[in-house]
């Protein structure tokens, strides 16, 4: 296999698979969980305002609450440092919003390139930092488990492979199709595919279930008319 | 076997298993107690972890011991296990494949007897913190619906149930017990203490605490009814507040328990229950309580502190003079951060006391007392919970307060242990009783 034709594998039938793997798993591991039900609350609610305790939960746990904000924890700011720096490369690279674009016809405005670079080095740190925690920190080392290490593989695998396909990059029509170094590329495709497969399976689905989970606590004390 | 009612009902008779299954504790009754518990809302959460830890700097038990063992999430490792293996999506698939977690045993539900149960008051402090919005506290709850079923339960809250099961109350406290206080209280306050009142607004029940240790609470509740012209009632049966079923974990103990408070207001045809200070028993009667019966309750449910405001707002109770101590006002738990009550405390507060200080970390970011959740009814955790106190004692004494006011029986008499243990000095009150003491004596000018 050529590094070409490995490309081309790379761009169909492995994007495809793994589109389709990541579609249909992360439908089910929703429904899966909606499908089982509740019972209604036979409670006298202090609020009915339900819907509105959910969207407040969803938005309010974006920051900690006051009391914990002074924790001075690594963690916490580090959290915040690579989601924003992973969404910022994902959604904010000019070549991911054309290859998005080519397969779905949507488009938006790309961020300037040096910034999308400059949110690489942070992510990195940030990345290896909360490894580094899992591996040292006793509470985070009793939690964690393999979903826990592998899931963190399958994201740096991406910003490594995609520092390496950035050499290969072109916004050349022709040089698109056939790039004059494809197997950065390749690599870099299959990488985002093996995380596009194990997305739904394991602990990164939370970039979906945050809204279930929160939502339902929000609407729970709304409720309650307790302190979210 | 000696029973409230004549014939055990349909959830008596399941409570009294679940009290006999200390005897021959059973992992394969909790799994099933487990699973039964994993609907969609629980589903939702179970799932969402991220494991980050955040909810272990939130936790008292995890700040004072720093052992990891004590991380709110890490408690309920058992129950995610057995989500994860037999009711998670692709839970199916991964058994197949050999990757689900294996079945949770009955040694390491034993050893997890003493994390979800002495090692966490169910405060919800960690809930708090939580960023995917795991509400902990309520799975905890669900956990112990599994603990308990399986016999994995402290044997302190199986004598304890089985004694709220026989008498009506856990620590064995019967209607003579509480006949003698309300005398003893109608002498030294010259009020009569209405008794089986049928057609009366509002049902006074009370927590065996309460009762025993500190009785000037039904004394302060005639003066301030007398005061409002409250119509009220203490029923001969079915006055206990207190429902070991919601600590232990058990929904049929907990129905058992709260379908004598119900009997009691349906009999009595009130209008209204009076959660009285206790916080748990707000929340067994307030939240859970039209669920575990499954049917809405014919009259409210009202706490008393949201009584006292809502009487004091509306100009039916008024207070003379304020309390000259500088204090501070512990929140319980269940009142405050959980049920909702945050700020008539306080409003109440500003009406008795000249000066009063909230604690750092207070409302409804405040540390427990250490003794919810029925960790005060276990007695090999005594210890953790003196422990876990000193948090407490760092936030009151940086208030320095001269006394701590608190508005649950419960905590007031852990709060009393622990200052004991610790040497302090700091008289702990009952925020009723203290604002039955700066009642205005004086009529109501423009009453006839």
């Amino acid at each position: 296999m050529t590094s070409l034709t490995l490309l081309e594998f790379a761009r169909g039938p492995a994007l495809w698979f793994a589109l389709a793997v990541f579609v249909a798993g992360s439908a089910w591991r929703v429904i899966a969980i909606l499908r089982l039900g509740t019972k209604p609350d036979l409670s006298e609610p202090r609020s009915n305002q339900l819907f509105a305790g959910a969207i407040n939960g969803i938005y309010s746990r974006m920051i900690p609450h006051k009391e914990f904000r002074n924790w001075g924890k690594l963690g916490i700011y580090n959290g915040y440092m690579y989601h924003i720096g992973l969404a910022l490369i994902v959604f904010g690279f000019l070549p991911h919003i054309l290859f998005v674009g080519r397969l779905t016809g949507l488009s938006w405005p790309s961020l300037p390139g040096p910034l999308v670079y400059l949110a690489v080095g942070p992510t990195i740190v940030g990345l290896l930092v909360v490894l580094l925690e899992r591996l040292t920190d006793p509470v985070l080392s009793l939690l964690s488990g393999l979903d826990d290490y592998f899931s963190w593989i399958v994201v740096f695998l991406p910003l490594v492979t995609g520092m390496g396909a950035l050499s290969g990059w072109t916004s050349e029509p022709t040089m698109i199709i056939a790039p004059p170094y494809p197997l950065p590329i390749a690599f870099h495709l299959l990488s985002v595919e093996l995380l596009l497969v194990w997305l739904p399976f394991g602990k990164l689905a939370h970039s979906f279930l945050v809204f279930l989970s929160r939502g339902v606590t929000g609407a729970a004390l709304a409720r309650k008319g307790a302190a979210l | 076997m000696a029973t409230l009612t004549a014939v055990p009902t349909a959830f008596e008779q399941r409570a009294r298993a679940v009290v006999a299954s200390l005897a021959t504790p059973d992992a394969n009754k909790t799994r099933q107690e487990f699973i039964a518990q994993m609907g969609r809302d629980v589903s939702a959460q179970l799932d969402a972890c991220v494991r980050c830890g955040q909810c272990a700097d939130a936790c008292h038990f995890y700040l004072v011991t720093r052992d990891p063992s004590y991380t709110p999430i890490h408690k309920l490792r058992p129950l995610i296990q057995t989500y994860q293996r037999e009711r998670a999506p692709f839970s199916t698939i991964k058994r197949w494949l050999g990757l689900a977690p294996p079945e949770v045993t009955a040694e390491q539900l034993s050893e997890w007897s003493e994390l979800l149960y002495d090692g966490c008051n169910m405060c919800g402090r960690c809930t708090l913190a939580c960023p995917m919005g795991v509400d902990i506290a309520a799975l905890v709850r669900r956990a112990r619906e599994g603990m308990s079923a399986g016999g994995f339960a402290p044997p302190d809250h199986y004598k304890a149930a089985e004694r709220a099961l026989d008498s009506g109350s856990p620590i064995g406290v019967a209607w003579p017990a509480l006949k003698r206080q309300i005398e003893i209280q109608e002498a030294e306050t010259g009020l009569n203490i209405p008794v089986d009142v049928q057609g009366a607004d509002y049902l006074v029940i009370l927590s065996s605490i309460e009762i025993i240790a500190f009785p000037e609470t039904i004394g302060a509740l005639a003066r301030i009814f007398n005061q409002a012209k409250v119509s009220w009632t203490i029923p001969s049966v079915g006055f206990e507040a207190t429902n070991i079923g919601v600590q232990i974990g058990s929904r049929d103990i907990a129905a058992t328990l709260v379908s004598r408070v119900v009997d009691a207001a349906e009999r009595l045809k009130v209008k209204y229950v009076i959660s009285p200070e206790c916080g748990h028993a707000y929340s067994a009667l307030r939240w859970e309580g039209p669920n575990l019966l499954g049917k809405p309750y014919p009259f409210k449910v009202v706490q008393i502190v949201e009584l006292l405001d809502q009487l004091v707002k509306e100009g039916w109770l008024r207070t003379l003079g304020k309390d000259t101590r500088h204090l501070t006002f512990h929140d319980p738990c269940q009142l405050v951060r959980r049920g909702g009550i945050t700020e008539a405390p306080g409003r109440l507060m500003d009406g008795i006391s000249e000066h009063h200080t909230d604690m750092p970390s207070g409302r409804e970011a405040n540390f427990c007392c250490g003794g919810g959740g029925g960790v005060s009814a276990i007695h090999r955790a005594e210890k953790l919970r003196f422990a876990v106190f000193s948090l407490k004692k760092q936030q009151v004494e940086a208030t320095g307060a001269e006394a701590l006011v608190t508005a649950c029986a419960n905590c007031r008499n852990v709060l009393e242990e622990a200052i004991e243990q610790y040497g302090m000095t700091l008289p702990v009150l009952g925020l009723t009783e203290l604002v039955a003491q700066y009642l205005d004596a004086e009529p109501d000018p423009g009453s006839t």
